[in-house]
Formats: C-alpha cells, structure tokens, sequence
C-alpha cells in the first residue's frame, strides 16, 4: 500500500483536484493536444511564446489523476523558462518517472514527488504525455509575419501509439 | 485496514451455504492461476471479459499433445500425424455438439471471433454487397464487429448503418425494424455486450430479419461463457467466438455459418488444405470445413478448446448460469449501494459484466489502486469505443464474472471501492 501512497501522493491527489494554470490562453501562438487512447487522457495545451520563452502556458482537458496533476505542476514549473530549459527539465522528468533517476533532481523541484510512477510502469504514459504534448507545442512553427498575435497559430497533435515504452 | 465485513450491509453479505448444484470452491481448485499471489496479495481476478483463466485439464490437455501426440494433421502417413488429426477433428466435434450445429463441416476454426468476423466480412460480404447497400450493426458493439464491416463498406460502397440503444443499454427493436430495408445485406449484432453485460434478444432479432431474407451474423464471444447456446434454435446463418474466453487457450476461435452460405462463399485466405487439386492454370478448392482453413491450423488450440468445452459440459452450462447469475446479482446491488457509483449498462437482462464509474475518479486511477490489492479489473473503453461516446464517457471501471468468481471477491471488490472514495477523499 506504501508503493501507492507514493504515487497518489497529497500533492498530486491535490493538483488532480485542482489544477493550475487550467483554463484557455487568450495569448497563445501555440497550441498542442495530446491523447492517450489507452485510458482517454485528452489535454490541449496553450502556449504564449515570446522569442524563446515561455511567457505563458495554461492546458484544459480531462484525464487520469496523474496525468492532470502532471500537466498542473508541469505548467507552474515551465513558465517563464526556455524553451530549452523546457527541455531539459522533461528529460529529467522521464528518468525520474522510468526509474532512471542519477540522483540530482535539485532542478525538478516539486516536479520530484512523481518518482512513485516508476514502480508503475503502465502510467507512464500517464506522467510524461503533458510534456510530450508540451514539446510538440514548441515544435509548432512560426509564421513569418508578427509572432504577438491572439490567434493560434500551429496546432499539433501528440498521441500515445504504443502501450510498452 | 478495517475488516471487509464492516462495509458490507448485512443483508448483502455472502451466505455460507453454496448455491445448490454449484460447489464453486471445487472449481476453483481446478484452477491452478487462482493460488498465485499478486503484489503479496490473493489474486481476485475479475478481468474474465478480457480473458478467461484456465483448468488444468485443459493445461494438460495442451502440453500432452506437445509431449506425446504433437504431428502435423490431415495428410500425413505416419501414426503420430493420425492421431493427431482424429484428436483435432474429435474437437471440430465437440465444438459441434457445443453449439448444436447440424454438421460438423460446418464449423471452421480460425484464430478467433475477430478473424471470424474479418472472414464472413471479405468472403460473404464481399460478394453480396455493393454500392448503395447496407450492413447493419448495433450501437452496442466490440470495434471487432464495427471495423470488418466499415472496411467491407469502404471496398464495396456500402453503408454502416446503426441500431441505437436506450440509456440501459438495450436494443431499441422499432428503430431495428425501421432500420430493415431492401438494401440491407446483412445484420451483426452481439449476443452478449462486452461493455454492458446486455444480453440481447437475438433470437428476435434474427426472425425479424429473416422475414425480410436477411441473413444474421452473431457475435457470441462474451455469449458462450454464459449461456447456452443452440445455432440451429437461433437460426442464425453465422455465429462466431473466440476460444480463450472459453476457458481455452488464446490463438482459436470458431465461424459457424449455414452450409448453404459457407458453400456459396469464396475462400477467405488461400494456401495449402484448403485447396482440392493446384495447377497453375486452375485450383479447385477443397470442401467444407477446410475451405476455409487454409495452412496448418493451431491443433493445439483446437484440442484445448474441445478440453474446455467438455471442461464447461462436465459442469452444466446450465449450473454455470445459474450460478453466475447470483454472483452478478450479487455485485450489482453491492456495488450499486456505494456511495458515488454510477452502473454504465443496466439491461434487464445482463450476463457476466459490471461497468461503473466512482464519482469523477478516472478508471484508470480506479484500476491502479485495486489493482495493488491483487484485484484486476479492466479500465478503459474496452474496444467499444462507440458505446462510450454514446453514455458520455471516456472509459469504464468493468469488473466481469467467470464460473470460478466468489461472492467473497465481490466483497473484496467492495472493500477496493472504499479504499478508492478514502484515497480520493
């Protein structure tokens, strides 16, 4: 029951409940959905970059505990960082959830209590599919013209098509 | 943890006396899975939907004919290869028998009710349907009964069309006779909804459409494990299953169809025993059943699944019933009384499934937090995809039944369900 704990954790139990940054973004030039057709995690993520940061994220959607508290807690870690800090930190984040974690998890800061995940290797897919989802959005392309503009500009998709990492 | 009694009203507790006709822990000795322990828990295991768990005799069944009487089957000269097709063909029989089938020609194995299915689609369905005509299904079906005719109809220029359902999720049969038409070829409906435990009324279904001379495939693989079952009382021109939620092994299944139809039918895959005679210039093709078993069948499978059934007949289809019936019963109104519980499928008559959601917990969260209790059950839209949409949702807790279940794992499922509302709390 301890593995358990470890992975509904208060804090996740708490952001699954009520989770941040969950709502549409009015800002946003990019804009990226992911789905897990396994168990019908469905997630839009909005994102407002200026130049190379993350001005602004927010994600609507439905889904399993740990993928909504993940996508709450990814928001609130990733505003207002690079789009390459972005990325380092979602490499981190999947060693730490496939139980490859080297010890120094200083920089996933709250990110860490998913460490529980990896004792449950169908969720996964569960834990890292908002930051899939993420690094698609940032793969989105940007038009030539005005990149400040309330409209979306890229939509991409990220779908889970394949049980076993 | 507080004790499992506590939870459970009184009057919904397990009787210690065994439902007559039924003594449910002999079964379940013969089960050789149900002593493993899962997570250091005793395995509840009510995924049998999903798959069923296996009787030794058919474990030994399968491994003996690899020890002792393993050949290829039909040609051969040799003793081994003798036996070996007398015990394949003695389980063509038994499978005959099983599902009161005229002639044993007309059942023809094939990997399962998927395969089955995908067959009468490209042989039957290619042949008879054409631009403008339609295949009808119901609301209720596994994409296994959706998917081969969308891409018959896409071949062909056919259209799907789809009996709905109500919020129990029975058939609605006025929509099913205003559906019936001239250009319909043929109708596939599921006996018993894998998703919604409904148990339709095929037998109605398949006198409706034959009185307009449309022929009627059934999909009976979640039917068999729980009721019995007589293709020529049904009338039906085609039923298909699959063996290994039977009790028999994974990789067998079997298409009953009428001999007249399955004669008219082109082959479905082409290859060695199928055929009569080879020339390049022209192949005869060989008679039914072999028509339609092209290369070396799963002999093993075959044998295992004839073990099953006689497994399944030693016990009484009817005993089997009956005593499922109390269990889901049981179940249902366990469950039903937890606080939160919203039952998806509540069909007056149902077999062998419970769907539910708890409150706005997803399944899948459900499924893991059971599932550390050695419960397993399935979460997710468990290949009905359609049928959720139509209840709203994305996925589904489903517990579902076999003959070796206890009222005593539905209480453990109970206890499960109030461990979830506490973690969630």
């Amino acid at each position: 029951m301890s593995d358990l704990r470890e992975l509904y954790q208060d804090v996740i139990l708490e952001h699954s409940k009520a989770p941040r940054n969950y709502r549409q973004l009015a800002t946003a030039n990019h804009k990226a959905e992911g789905y897990n057709p396994l168990c019908g995690d469905h997630f839009t993520l909005y994102l407002d970059l200026e130049g190379d940061s993350i001005h602004d994220i927010s994600f609507q959607g439905s889904g399993c505990a740990i993928s909504k508290a993940s996508a709450s807690m990814m928001t609130q870690s990733v505003k207002g960082k690079t789009r390459e800090e972005a990325g380092k930190l979602f490499e981190q984040f999947h060693k730490l959830v496939t139980g490859q974690a080297s010890g120094n998890q200083a920089d996933l800061g709250k990110l860490a209590v998913f460490s529980g995940v990896s004792q449950f290797p169908v969720r996964v897919k569960c834990a890292t599919l908002a930051w899939h989802t993420l690094q698609a959005a940032m793969e989105g392309k940007q038009e030539p013209e005005s990149r400040v503009t309330p409209s979306t500009r890229q939509e991409k998709r990220y779908e889970v098509s394949s049980i076993w990492p | 943890m507080t004790a499992v009694a506590n939870r459970i009203p009184r009057e919904l507790r397990s009787p210690r006396v065994r439902g007559a006709g039924f003594d449910v822990e002999k079964v379940r000795h013969d089960f050789p899975i149900l002593r493993e322990k899962v997570r250091g828990r005793t395995l509840v295991y009510l995924d049998n939907a999903a798959t069923s768990q296996k009787p030794q005799v058919v474990i030994d069944a399968i491994s003996r004919h690899y020890e002792r009487g393993n050949a290829n089957i039909h040609r051969g000269v040799h003793f081994l290869s003798e036996h070996a097709t007398e015990e394949h063909e003695a389980a063509r029989g038994t499978v005959q028998s099983f599902l009161n089938a005229e002639e044993a020609s007309e059942i023809i194995f094939v990997r399962g009710a998927t395969e089955a299915i995908n067959l009468v689609a490209q042989t039957y369905g290619r042949t008879q349907v054409g631009p403008g005509d339609e295949v009808l299904i119901t609301a209720m079906e596994h994409h296994s009964n959706i998917v081969p005719w969308q891409i018959l109809c896409e071949q062909k220029g056919g259209r799907l069309r789809v009996i709905p359902i109500n919020e129990s999720g029975e058939l609605l049969l006025e929509e099913f006779q205003k559906l019936l038409n001239t250009r319909t070829k043929i109708v596939a409906v599921t006996q018993v909804s894998n998703a919604l435990g409904t148990i339709n009324p095929v037998q109605r279904i398949i006198e409706m459409a034959h009185r307009e001379n449309i022929p009627v495939l059934v999909d009976g693989a979640q039917a068999v494990p729980h009721l019995k079952v007589d293709v020529q009382a049904l009338d039906c021109d085609f039923y298909v299953f699959s063996g290994h939620k039977l009790y028999g092994p994974t990789g067998i299944g079997v298409l009953y169809g009428k001999s007249a139809l399955l004669d008219a039918m082109p082959p479905y895959q082409g290859g060695g025993d199928m055929i009569s005679s080879v020339t390049f210039e022209k192949t005869i093709y060989n008679k039914l059943p072999y028509k339609f078993e092209a290369g070396t069948p799963h002999v093993a499978g075959a044998i295992g699944l004839g073990a099953a059934i006689d497994y399944v007949n030693g016990l009484g289809m009817d005993n089997v019933a009956a005593y499922e019936h109390e269990v889901l019963t049981y179940a249902t109104e366990a469950v039903a009384a937890i606080p939160g519980i919203r039952l998806i499928g509540t069909a007056r008559e149902k077999a062998g499934v419970l769907s539910f959601l708890l409150g706005s917990i997803h399944p899948h969260d459900i499924g893991t937090i059971l599932d550390q209790e050695g419960i397993a059950i399935r979460a997710g839209h468990h290949c009905a995809q359609p049928i959720m949409q139509r209840f709203g949702i994305a996925a589904t807790v489903r517990a579902s039944f076999g003959l070796y279940n206890t009222k005593e794992e539905v209480d453990a499922l109970v206890n499960g369900i109030q461990n979830v509302r506490e973690v969630f709390a």
